[in-house]
């Protein structure tokens, strides 16, 4: 009891001293490079959008695969890796009195690492040297430099990785017995970025020599798997960082308390040990894996959905307590007592909305037959836009509006909350339209990583047009939405009025039994962790290695 | 932890479960599992091995097909294939450079073609027509123009 006592004066103490600025600085650079890449990203995908309905011709220096190298690394890759760690660096130094001057130094150090690993990588892609996608499958193979740039990125995100660690072990040296919500997510996260950029880091180094035709020959298949444990590991943790909002701010910005803090704690720590061998599902329809393996790894991959619809049901028992306790009345007319003129609440509850058909998809797709409709057609490019352009996103911009005027020192103007509601129902429809007609082309047969064509005047492929139409317009919308965005930060980073905006974590229940300290036993949760890869990965590792066919060279096929 | 939410979750564990149990039964007892075939080739060495030294459609039983197919940028080989309708074809592929997909519109056919693997799938064409084959795997500036049809007479 003294403890708590304790930890809500420092808390208060916290909330009246705000930020140091040491520490907003560091959340600052990582959140204008964020939305920076978001700016750019999101020109690159209207472009594609636009050649894909067949209305835009793009010229020769400016080729579909180079921008959609572009897209694809920059949002997936540059906006949610500098988004993710802005934010819960925020969290860290909020909620744990404020980041240590190493830790400092190394988030610093990792900013840096990965703006240069960045800019190599980017000018061979600008050269036209790099045109692999953010998949960069071998054999094909792109500049040395391009691989180079990667090795800095993983590096600097270890960085990171290392200074959340080292943070969060010197405060529980010194807080014995207590529990902070957000810096668990954090933990979670960091501890996922670390274990799953480790294959891609092997991958890229096992990559470096043969692009520099050192060695002559690649395993294709081993280098594949190696990216898939990172990549689809890499999409979850971005779904990770959104559902820490969900969890931890979301609560009080309606007036509520946090859910149970311990089975929140279950959904992390599930998250955590079962995420990297989700990776292995898309490579369902891959040869060389026996059936009985990917099966192994459809159930793997499912296993995921459990802690989801964990979620959901936190998620929606919160709002309806809440909005009970405002006096909201009926089976669902409570919803009328939710603040939905908040775009911080706003945001992430249409985010986490779209996780219910985004979430029943990915579970359609991961499934050995199912997958087979659906691998590599349009329908995956429409799910991981509902996933990552809407529930992730989405929750990102909703933090954004507390975010930003938080580390800034300002305060979120009534105008800037409008055009936030605008930029939501905005980017809603421009998402919904565009990945609904994604999925629908998808599974007639278009297929994704294609730039427009018709086969020939195929009859097949020009009856897809019509559906291909809604990219360009859904993009158009999505591009207003970008701008909204990007200039609603703008105005909160540099231009709104000086003042204190809080840092919104919400309180337990006040009947709320105490956490048990076995949810705190990292060191378990990774030796799990590390348990399950290894028996996803080790049996068709050893296979693919053992049994490998003749390698391949190096081949530059664009 | 609230009754409501036990009966939610107990849902959620039977829903996966049993989704898991309906794959299962349609992979292994239907016989309707993703293409698998492990077989391994030399990929610098794919015309000078059996079968893809000799690619093309081979009639193997009544309305049976055997279907022996190179991928290379940016192109089948055989492409334009005509089989009768009511035919089974079973399709066996493999890559001589990058990696490929093997799409068919309209049908369940679905492969990764990689280099230095056999892919296998079989597909019965029932329905007369011109089915459009693509490649649905980015394999360079060519990609949108990997494409060949399948008549179905």
């Amino acid at each position: 009891m003294e403890a708590i006592k304790k930890e809500y004066w420092k808390d208060k103490a916290n909330k009246a001293l705000g930020i140091s600025p040491e520490d907003a600085r560091i959340t600052k650079s990582y959140l204008i490079v964020a939305f920076a890449a978001i700016l750019v990203g999101g020109l690159l995908g209207l472009l594609q959008g636009m050649n894909r309905a067949g209305i835009l011709e793009l010229p020769v220096w400016l080729n579909y695969y180079k921008v959609l190298t572009a897209h694809g690394l920059l949002l997936v890759v540059v906006l949610s890796a500098f988004f993710t760690i802005g934010y819960f660096y925020a969290g860290l130094s909020h909620s744990l009195g404020g980041l240590l001057p190493k830790v400092r130094k190394m988030a610093w150090i990792g900013f840096w690492m990965k703006i240069f690993g960045f800019v190599l990588a980017v000018i061979p892609i600008l050269q036209g040297d790099a045109s692999v996608m953010y998949t960069f499958y071998p054999p094909m193979a792109a500049a040395p430099m391009f691989y180079i740039g990667l090795v800095f990125i993983v590096l600097g995100v270890w960085m990171l990785a290392f200074g959340a660690f080292i943070n969060v072990a010197n405060w529980r040296k010194n807080h014995k017995g207590q529990h902070i919500p957000i810096s668990f997510f954090a933990m979670g996260v960091f501890v996922l970025l670390f274990f799953g950029s480790l294959p891609v880091a092997i991958e890229v180094l096992y990559i470096i020599p043969w692009a520099f035709g050192w060695i002559e020959t690649i395993n294709v298949m081993v280098s594949r798997t190696l990216f898939w444990a990172f990549g689809h590991t890499l999409v979850n943790i971005w779904y990770m960082t959104a559902i820490s909002a969900w969890y931890v701010f979301v609560p009080k910005i309606i007036d509520g308390r946090r859910w149970s803090d311990l089975l929140t704690r279950i959904v992390v720590i599930a998250l955590v040990i079962m995420n990297i061998t989700g990776g292995f599902h898309h490579q369902i329809i891959d040869p060389g894996i026996s059936e009985s393996v990917k099966y192994m790894h459809v159930f793997m991959s499912l296993a995921i959905g459990f802690p989801s619809l964990m979620t959901a049901y936190a998620m929606f028992a919160v709002f309806e307590k809440t909005a009970r306790k405002k006096g909201g009345r009926g089976l669902v007319g409570w919803y009328k007592k939710l603040p939905w003129g908040d775009v911080r609440f706003l945001a992430p509850f249409i985010a986490m909305a779209a996780f219910i058909p985004a979430g029943a998809g990915g579970i359609v797709q991961s499934t050995n037959q199912l997958n087979q409709v659906a691998h590599n057609t349009m329908w995956v490019v429409g799910h991981f836009h509902l996933t990552l352009g809407m529930t992730v996103v989405m929750t990102f911009f909703g933090v954004s509006y507390w975010l930003v005027p938080y580390v800034s020192g300002r305060v979120l103007t009534k105008e800037i909350n409008k055009l936030g509601v605008i930029q939501t129902i905005v980017w809603t429809i421009g998402m919904v339209l565009m990945s609904g007609a994604m999925h629908w082309v998808g599974l007639l047969g278009s297929p994704r990583r294609t730039s427009y064509s018709t086969y020939f005047d195929n009859a097949t492929a020009l009856s897809w047009d019509p559906y291909l139409f809604f990219l360009a317009i859904g993009g158009t919308l999505l591009m207003i939405g970008v701008l909204l965005q990007v200039y609603a930060v703008f105005h909160m980073m540099f231009l709104a009025p000086k003042g204190e905006t809080e840092f919104p974590v919400a309180d337990v229940e006040e009947d709320a039994t105490p956490t048990p300290m076995w949810t705190e036993r990292w060191g378990l949760w990774i030796v799990l962790m590390i348990g399950l890869v290894s028996m996803a990965y080790v049996i068709p590792l050893v296979d693919f290695i053992v049994n490998a066919p003749p390698g391949s060279p190096p081949f530059k096929t664009w | 932890m609230h009754k409501a939410e036990k009966i939610w979750l107990t849902l959620s564990f039977g829903m996966i479960i049993g989704f898991m149990l309906i794959t299962g039964y349609q992979a292994f007892a239907k016989d309707m599992g993703p293409p698998s075939y492990g077989e391994r080739i030399d990929p610098q060495n794919v015309d000078e091995t059996a079968p893809f030294d000799n690619p093309g459609v081979k009639q193997i039983g009544e309305n049976e097909y055997e279907v022996i197919m190179t991928l290379q940028i940016f192109s089948f080989t055989p492409n334009k294939i005509e089989v009768p309708a009511g035919s089974t074809v079973h399709f066996t592929m493999t890559s001589k450079d990058v990696t490929h997909g093997f799409q068919v519109a309209d049908t369940n056919i679905n492969a990764m073609v990689m280099p230095g693997y056999i892919s296998k799938i079989t597909q019965t064409f029932d329905e007369p027509g011109e089915y459009l084959v693509l490649c649905n795997e980015y394999c360079g500036s060519g990609h949108q123009l990997m494409g060949t049809t399948i008549t179905v007479k």
